[in-house]
């Protein structure tokens, strides 16, 4: 079956996207840094080193338990940066609005970034206003891009994961996911979970303090932890094995998707972050992550072979094996 | 989560791995019928745990998987009516009928809603009155209940924008048909718990009394399936051969006779039309005459062309459990859950969508 049209798996973050961004963005747009698809671009600028980052947000509803589409905005595009080991500093933000938006919504949603920014130590810098005919978007989408200033010293890519090194998350998995789906209509199903939507610079501004063995930083959103740590085994050219004893994930969120039909290790977080680092560092960053706010909850869910390159297995609960693929197809749509 | 926990717990599962290592001494063929089984098996890695004398082989049961691929036409020429609007459960969007699929529809601007239950698409008639809302009824004995329900409910409401598209199927008939083709060796079937808490246990008797195969009802986690397993392969070592049921905390042996007498309130048997197994008399539901005005066919001509071959598709052979995912030439190169050809990638339940995501090698 041939497809000819844009359909929602393209933006699932999943095998689609990558296909989409493969085939017809990079041939169009290649050049050596867009190619590393890290979520950061590295720049060099007269001896600094610069990360760069866009993302755009239709998450629905726009206010969701923990969080709204205004503050997703700063944290997800601070995060990308911070993922590149980055301290961001500016962002620019373009709002699509839709015929109709109430103001108050809007000044809500502009309140809820600024103290966003304020907390991540961001400032907006650049904005842009569009309003598009009634049923021609959903209320709004949001776009930041964001650049920030990597130490010297630091060297984080997806490029870099190593045989050896563990994998840290700095909590439980799925909450963000979770949160913005029971508010979905036509789901009768209500839960006291809240999104993790939060920026993670501070986080990983402490874990490089601690070490400078940190290969690899991804943040699991779209396509959740089995989607970004094959992409880190795909960069890599590494193999990742997981414990599924060891994965976190809060009782409510299981509840859930076991409910749904959903695999945790496929749901969205906004404020996680996938931490390679040597064997010889592991407990001194995990010990830095659980010193901090976002990373009370830290903990080892696997760790990089030699074997199986470029896939992720699973050791089973009971003791079997399993592979953790990709996303393939869409899980939940417009989560961020 | 109780009642979910202690079924996944490994010391459990070991014991229960050592006792079928120690009982088992004939090779035996088993059938998971249900597709959450299926799901289940590779998700934990179970095979990798059993004797050498064990295999297990998938059966019929993904509802998305058996749906007739003319039935997937229907469904297209429902959802392109302008004043349709399709209510589906996820796992029927991607599969593909003779030249589309719902997700396709839907990117060209059919309105096509995902819902979890049938009391949604009720939902969905009461708030849009200038819209016809069709419930898809895809399905087994678990869910025909519910769907029932909705029935009754919405011709008690009057609400005349609701309608079913039933293309529900009864698992007992392809049990039957399945043994009585003869093209597949089988010595016993792990059979699905959630379709027998409604149906009871006495469907699976003609089984063990007609073609003398053990049955075991059996939960849904790892140790669930595992017990389930022992059961069967004991009963072959002693040479029995009953019904027993594992499922205990969720299954009595005469199911729910309330969801039956719902059922059979709205709907009445038809032959049914199943992908990979043919038609099957009285495997398939009808509304009765009393419901019919909420039929789609009563509002809609659905009549389509017979479907042509899939060129190459094994799903057929891999539903009837003839044949493995990877002995079909197609799999993971022109079928892959991204860009399926055959049903079974497309269902999350789907044998070969299993053996995709989970399988090690």
């Amino acid at each position: 079956m041939k497809t000819e049209r844009i359909q929602m798996d393209h933006g699932a973050g999943g095998r689609a996207s990558q296909d989409l961004v493969a085939k017809t963005f990079i041939p169009a747009l290649a050049n050596p840094i867009l190619t590393e698809l890290n979520d950061s671009a590295l720049l060099e600028f007269q001896g600094v080193r610069l990360a760069m980052s866009t993302d755009s947000y239709v998450v629905d509803p726009i206010f969701f338990p923990g969080g709204d589409i205004g503050s997703l905005a700063v944290h997800g595009t601070v995060n990308d940066l911070a993922m590149r080991g980055a301290q961001p500093s500016y962002l620019s933000v373009g709002f699509i609005l839709e015929e109709g938006l109430e103001l108050t919504d809007l000044e809500r949603l502009v309140t809820s970034m600024a103290a966003a920014a304020k907390e991540a130590g961001v400032q907006v810098v650049a904005a842009d206003t569009k309003v598009v005919d009634r049923g021609k978007a959903d209320r709004i989408f949001i776009n930041t891009a964001g650049v920030g200033t990597i130490a010297p010293g630091v060297n984080v890519a997806g490029q870099n994961a190593r045989p050896g090194d563990i994998v840290l998350i700095n909590g439980p998995m799925g909450d963000h996911g979770v949160a913005v789906l029971s508010t979905r209509e036509g789901l009768s199903f209500q839960t006291a979970i809240e999104s993790d939507s939060a920026s993670l610079n501070g986080l990983v501004e402490a874990m490089l303090a601690t070490s400078n063995k940190i290969h690899v930083l991804r943040d699991p959103t779209r396509g959740g932890v089995a989607t970004a740590l094959n992409e880190v085994a795909k960069q890599s050219g590494i193999g990742i094995r997981l414990a599924e004893s060891n994965l976190p994930v809060r009782p409510e969120v299981n509840a859930a998707c076991e409910m749904l039909g959903l695999d945790p290790l496929y749901v969205a977080n906004e404020g996680k972050a996938l931490v390679f680092v040597a064997p010889e560092d592991a407990e001194l960053v995990l010990n830095a992550m659980r010193q901090h706010p976002l990373g009370r909850e830290a903990c080892v869910i696997g760790e990089v072979v030699r074997e199986h390159p470029e896939r992720v297995v699973l050791q089973t609960e009971i003791g079997g094996r399993r592979i953790v693929d990709m996303l393939s197809g869409e899980q939940l749509p417009r989560i961020c | 989560m109780k009642y979910v926990d202690e079924y996944r717990d490994p010391e459990l599962a070991e014991g229960v791995v050592s006792a079928i290592r120690e009982k088992s001494r004939t090779p035996v063929r088993f059938m998971e019928v249900c597709g959450t089984h299926t799901v289940a098996i590779f998700r934990s890695g179970l095979k990798e745990l059993l004797p050498e004398t064990v295999t297990l082989i998938s059966g019929p049961g993904c509802p998305v998987c058996v749906t007739a691929p003319e039935d997937i036409d229907r469904v297209i020429m429902l959802c392109r009516q302008p004043e349709v609007t399709v209510a589906t459960f996820g796992d029927l969007m991607r599969v593909p009928g003779s030249d589309s699929s719902l997700h396709q529809e839907k990117a060209r601007g059919a309105d096509v809603r995902m819902v979890y239950a049938s009391f949604d698409a009720l939902e969905l008639a009461r708030k849009h009155k200038d819209r016809m809302i069709v419930m898809l009824g895809i399905g087994f004995e678990t869910t025909i209940p519910t769907i029932a329900a909705a029935l009754h409910q919405a011709r008690q409401e009057g609400l005349e924008n609701f309608l079913v598209f039933s293309a529900h199927k009864l698992l007992p008939p392809a049990l039957d048909a399945l043994l009585s083709a003869e093209e597949v060796h089988i010595d016993g079937f792990l059979c699905p718990g959630h379709v027998t808490t409604i149906i009871g246990t006495n469907p699976y008797q003609k089984v063990v009394n007609r073609y003398g195969k053990p049955c075991a009802i059996s939960g849904f986690e790892p140790v669930d399936i595992l017990q389930s397993l022992y059961i069967l392969i004991s009963q072959i070592e002693e040479a029995r051969c009953e019904v027993e049921i594992q499922y205990t905390r969720a299954v009595r042996p005469e199911g729910n006779p309330r969801a039956r007498e719902m059922m059979d309130e709205v709907f009445e048997h038809a032959e049914g039309l199943w992908r990979g197994l043919g038609p099957i008399p009285q495997s398939g539901l009808m509304l009765r005459e009393k419901y019919r005005a909420h039929a789609a066919e009563s509002h809609y001509d659905l009549t389509v062309p017979p479907a042509g071959e899939m060129p190459g598709c094994r799903c057929g052979e891999v539903l009837r459990g003839v044949c493995t995912p990877p002995e079909c030439d197609l799999f993971r190169k022109r079928c892959t859950p991204t860009d399926p050809y055959g049903p079974c990638m497309v269902s999350s339940e789907g044998t070969c969508a299993a053996y995709f995501k989970y399988h090690p090698e």
